[in-house]
């Protein structure tokens, strides 16, 4: 499974409880579609630490970051590439 | 200020005239000039106009924390219209009943939600047009707001209102179940603003920072604030992202942060991770939810040049009661007292003056108080009553408070149900009415259960129809299509039975009882 198939299913799973993978599109804004709220962003964060062997600091954890299944496939690959 | 005021508008024009360049609004890192706000807004005044608004009429707001948000807001204003900002989590059964309840004659959105609002305009006949940010949907009716604006030079309108007119309906959640719109004129919210400005102590060179919903009076008065003073407002859309706010704070000099308990046990969170430090904010305030006594000391070293406000309020009359930040050692527990104009005093259930030390029903006097709830005078005459001058009426506010010998309030509790999560109010009839609606759900019960973070979580008790075999799962993901995300319940646990009293009636009670 592909790093964003990982992102999209956890979310579907966890915040929207759906199986319908056209929920939402890769690039939609988490903020925007009003799916995750705060606390969800540290479950999330806490999931791709733990699921991608990676850490993330405080300060990453921003929209740039976070707010996309893209986003966050991106920031995954980037933070793998540089360890 | 408030001399030279009579209508909320004017403050925005009264600051444009003033200041100009001055930066407003940093809305998504960008700033916008008092000039811009003010001629946006009257733009927008003038197409309302044109688009048949009248004196008086309701335009919706639903929006999220943004540029064309805060337009809408004074551009309703100026047009003479009663705005009312209805929270951009708003499912589409809710939001229909809004615009129906409140008789909304615009409706103002933002493209992203287009999925929620496009099938409920084909229901909402009062509307005479909707006005949608970014890209619109193709259809007859909806207009691009960023066309609109840029209609012609922004002219001032003659404004007919009076300080008397309504100036905005703020939907609030009540124990019935139905959400309800609190009535505030141009005189009682300018008033609100000028005491809750001299008790903050702020001044024009203030720079605010709001990550609250605008559709939270709470979120709503940073921006009314910043406004009337001429100072500064940084809007996030949310405290979803707490390291982009943190940023956010440092990098535009941010000297006021209101908050709630829930934003600052998360940043408190994220300080013990990783320090953090904002000198540059000088108050710290907290409403919605009482402050846990032990957050204050550690706040201190995050915010060490902070005033720190612990406040009491509600949407009936926007605030009750602050402590002054000097006391905040001497007096725990307390929300101090009325703020600014205005006063309170206890009473029991019969009506009679309570002593102090000893628990009464708050009641609160002052301009601030709404003029009803609209269109819900059985509703309104629970809670407003007669008060001392003949005609007068006062906010009974149903709160239970104590009072010590020097006037300081102490809140005991509450006399309803309401649940209090992240700083928001939620009824759970609400709730329950939603989940009544999904097919399979025989019988439901919800109720508050204490949460570290969330001050209370909502859990959901239900009962399945026979034959069904919906998961919990699944019926979270119905109550997500259905209430705002802050409302669907943290935990539902399927059981076969619910308790019930000696008549019969489910027993919310015995339900908390085994929590």
């Amino acid at each position: 499974m592909s790093i964003g198939a990982k992102i999209r299913s956890y979310i579907q799973e966890n915040f929207l409880f759906t199986d319908d993978t056209s929920a939402f599109a890769d690039n939609d804004s988490f903020l925007e579609q009003g799916i995750i709220d705060s606390t969800g962003v540290l479950e999330l964060v806490f999931f791709v630490e733990e699921q991608f062997g990676i850490k993330v600091a405080d300060r990453e954890m921003i929209p740039e970051n976070f707010d996309s299944v893209a986003n966050i496939a991106r920031f995954i690959q980037n933070k793998q590439a540089t360890p | 200020m408030s001399v030279a005021h009579f209508l909320l508008q004017d403050s925005l024009t009264h600051s444009a005239a003033r200041l100009g360049a001055k930066t407003a609004l940093v809305v998504e890192g960008r700033s916008y000039s008092y000039t811009e706000l003010c001629a946006a807004a009257q733009r927008l005044a003038g197409a309302l106009r044109r688009l048949g608004l009248e004196r008086g009429d309701r335009v919706a707001i639903y929006m999220d924390n943004t540029w064309p948000c805060v337009v809408a807001i004074y551009g309703a204003l100026l047009a003479g219209g009663v705005f009312l900002v209805i929270n951009p989590q708003t499912k589409a059964d809710k939001l229909e009943f809004v615009l129906d309840d409140s008789d909304a004659r615009i409706l103002l959105t933002d493209s992203h939600l287009q999925s929620v609002f496009e099938p409920v305009l084909a229901r909402a006949a009062k509307l005479i047009a909707t006005i949608c940010s970014g890209t619109p949907p193709d259809a007859p009716n909806i207009l691009a707001f960023d066309a609109l604006l840029g209609d012609g030079e922004p002219k001032s309108l003659l404004g007919e209102a009076i300080p008397l007119d309504l100036a905005a309906l703020i939907y609030t959640s009540g124990s019935t179940g139905t959400p309800k719109g609190v009535m505030h004129t141009h005189q009682s919210m300018l008033f609100a603003i000028n005491s809750l400005t001299r008790y903050l102590r702020l001044a024009e060179s203030d720079r605010l920072l709001c990550a609250l919903p605008l559709a939270f009076d709470y979120g709503l008065y940073q921006l009314l604030m910043a406004v009337a003073l001429g100072a500064t407002l940084v809007l996030e859309r949310s405290f979803t992202f707490p390291a982009q706010v943190f940023a956010r704070l440092e990098e535009q000099d941010v000297t006021v942060f209101p908050g709630v308990p829930t934003i600052f046990a998360m940043l408190l969170a994220a300080h013990a991770r990783e320090p953090l430090c904002f000198p540059k904010v000088t108050r710290v305030t907290n409403t919605a939810a009482a402050l846990p006594d032990d957050f204050t000391k550690r706040l201190r070293s995050v915010f060490p040049n902070a005033l720190l406000y612990k406040m009491y309020g509600l949407t009936e009359c926007k605030r009750v009661s602050y402590l002054e930040p000097e006391l905040i050692d001497s007096k725990p527990g307390s929300v101090g007292k009325a703020i600014p104009g205005t006063e309170t005093y206890l009473l029991s259930p019969e009506g009679q003056p309570v002593p102090p030390g000893e628990t009464g029903i708050l009641h609160v006097r002052g301009p601030h108080v709404m003029l009803g709830y609209w269109k819900r005078p059985d509703l309104s005459a629970r809670m407003l009553k007669a008060g001392r001058l003949p005609g007068e009426r006062v906010l009974c506010t149903q709160d239970y408070f104590r009072m010590d010998e020097q006037g300081f309030l102490y809140f005991v509790g509450r006399n309803d149900d309401i649940i209090k999560t992240r700083g928001e109010k939620v009824s759970p009839v609400e709730v329950e009415n939603a989940m009544h609606g999904i097919p399979g759900i025989s019988q439901v019960a919800v109720i508050g259960v204490p949460d570290e973070l969330l001050g209370q979580a909502i859990r959901a008790y239900v009962v399945l129809e026979n034959g069904s075999s919906l998961s919990a799962k699944q019926i979270r993901a119905q109550c997500l299509a259905r209430l705002e995300n802050y409302m669907v319940p943290k935990d539902i646990s399927i059981c076969t039975e619910l308790p019930v009293t000696a008549t019969g009636k489910v027993s919310k009670k015995i339900l908390q009882e085994q929590n």
